[in-house]
């Protein structure tokens, strides 16, 4: 499949800054793109345009030529944000947060080292990767064809960090999964993607 | 023996105050004939063994007086507050999700309500609908709800814009599935605290405005009947009149207080430490 933004502009507010310009990107099933740029370049707002969150003021997201918004139902772009505490419902178990997926696979939850307590537990009650885990495994249910990865694990240790991507590039390649990785880490990104591309003014 | 947790105290506070309260209020329905009993014989005794909250000057035992009249404040407070809790769910909802337009006439109507006085309000809506029980219950239902729909107003709004409410829509969940998934968890224990705590208000204003003689006819064992009547007794030295009725109506207060503040520790353990 082929994700593709056309010509994007956007910018939050009529008298704020044009936050992107003009920006077009593509990613194909088999690529695993890197995108960097220093903060506040609009690399998390691309994200939530790219995974259909905002609308562009101008340019368009294609799915396979056809439009991201007319993919009703479960989204086959998802992302995986920066900050797990926000997505996942404070009131509820983890188990509910992971059984939102699309039908998460046994072979998943144990391939990001997700145990079972954890299930039981209220998000509070996890630490910042623990969360993150269920956030990924999340992302990656049945219909996912894209996956954004909005520096996914900048909060965690090296070690962590290794696992946690090691896992995901599997994953990403086994299902051929387009993957989209942002982060400030040009080491991470190299090691990671297929292939970089600058997010520029 | 080890101490017990904060957690079980709260829960044995809850069951203690709601069932103290249930205790009066059939206590009060099955007495209510023994208070109506008028014997001369036994007119303005003192507290005794006999009787222990005494006597009045028609020589009905004020114990059981005013236990129905307790009794029957509850029952007003539970449909009152009810009642008003309803609307302002309602009204809250549809101010947070029916758009701009709809929101500001309900944020109107609620800042209308909350400026004019309670007391005044609840009188002219009381004696508009005849006094009596249902003037009461529709004057307090009327003038009750603001603060919650205010504040469920407020929630739904905040929960709308919440990331994981968006993350939920693009995991393709319905509005149902995520109103009864992710937002009734959060609204429950709000609504819940809010209708329970609304019972002392709604208890007190009905005292008043019957206190006052816009409430329940004056034959009905109400506390603010008896409060008012034993007025002119005060000053005969009749002290038991007033203080043990009054007493007992701040007690079932403070209890619904109680029992209100530790349902919202129990389902909201967060907020206890704001």
């Amino acid at each position: 499949m082929l994700l593709e933004a056309k010509n994007i502009s956007f910018k939050y507010g009529k008298d704020t800054r044009q936050i992107l310009d003009n920006f077009s990107l593509s990613v194909e099933s088999h690529e695993r793109v890197g995108i960097i740029a220093p903060s506040g370049f609009g690399k998390t707002t691309f994200c939530k345009i790219l995974a259909g969150y905002e609308k562009p003021d101008s340019g368009e997201i294609l799915l396979d030529g056809k439009s991201l918004s007319s993919y009703k139902g479960y989204c086959p772009v998802q992302m995986i944000w920066q900050h797990p505490e926000q997505v996942v419902n404070p009131r509820l178990h983890m188990r509910a947060a992971l059984e939102e997926g699309d039908k998460i696979e046994e072979r998943i939850i144990r391939g990001l080292g997700i145990e079972d307590d954890w299930l039981n537990r209220y998000p509070t009650e996890l630490s910042g990767g623990e969360m993150q885990r269920f956030c990924i495994a999340r992302a990656l249910g049945k219909r996912t064809k894209f996956i954004l990865a909005d520096e996914i694990t900048t909060m965690l240790d090296l070690i962590t960090q290794s696992q946690l991507w090691s896992f995901l590039i599997k994953e990403v390649q086994e299902r051929e999964i387009g993957l989209l990785a942002v982060s400030h880490s040009m080491p991470l990104l190299q090691s990671v993607c297929t292939r970089l591309q600058e997010l520029d003014k | 023996m080890k101490k017990m947790n904060g957690r079980i105290l709260t829960l044995v506070a809850f069951i203690a105050a709601v069932g103290f309260l249930t205790a009066i209020t059939i206590a009060g329905t099955v007495f209510a004939d023994e208070a109506m009993v008028v014997d001369f014989s036994r007119k303005n005794l003192a507290p005794c063994g006999q009787y222990i909250f005494g006597t009045d000057w028609m020589g009905r035992d004020m114990f059981v007086r005013t236990l129905t009249g307790l009794s029957m404040s509850i029952k007003i407070g539970l449909l009152a507050a009810g009642v008003s809790s309803i609307i302002a769910f309602i009204l809250g909802t549809l101010a947070a999700t029916m758009g701009k337009t709809v929101d500001s006439i309900i944020t109107w109507i609620i800042d209308l309500v909350m400026g004019i006085p309670h007391i005044l309000l609840l009188i002219l809506i009381s004696y508009a609908f005849g006094k009596g029980f249902k003037g009461v219950v529709i004057g307090v239902a009327l003038t009750h709800w603001t603060s919650l729909a205010r504040l469920i107003r407020g929630e739904v709004l905040q929960l709308k814009e919440a990331t994981y409410i968006k993350v939920a829509e693009k995991l393709g969940k319905s509005k149902f599935e995520i109103a009864w998934k992710h937002m009734v968890p959060h609204l429950l224990p709000q609504f819940l605290v809010g209708l329970i705590l609304m019972f002392p208000h709604a208890i007190l204003h009905e005292a008043s405005i019957t206190f006052l003689g816009f409430g329940l006819s004056p034959e009905q064992p109400a506390i603010g009947i008896i409060l008012s009547e034993s007025m002119t007794y005060l000053t005969m030295g009749k002290w038991w009149l007033a203080v043990f009725p009054g007493l007992l109506l701040v007690f079932t207060v403070v209890l619904f207080d109680v029992a209100g503040e530790s349902l919202r520790k129990l389902l909201d353990p967060a907020s206890a430490h704001v």
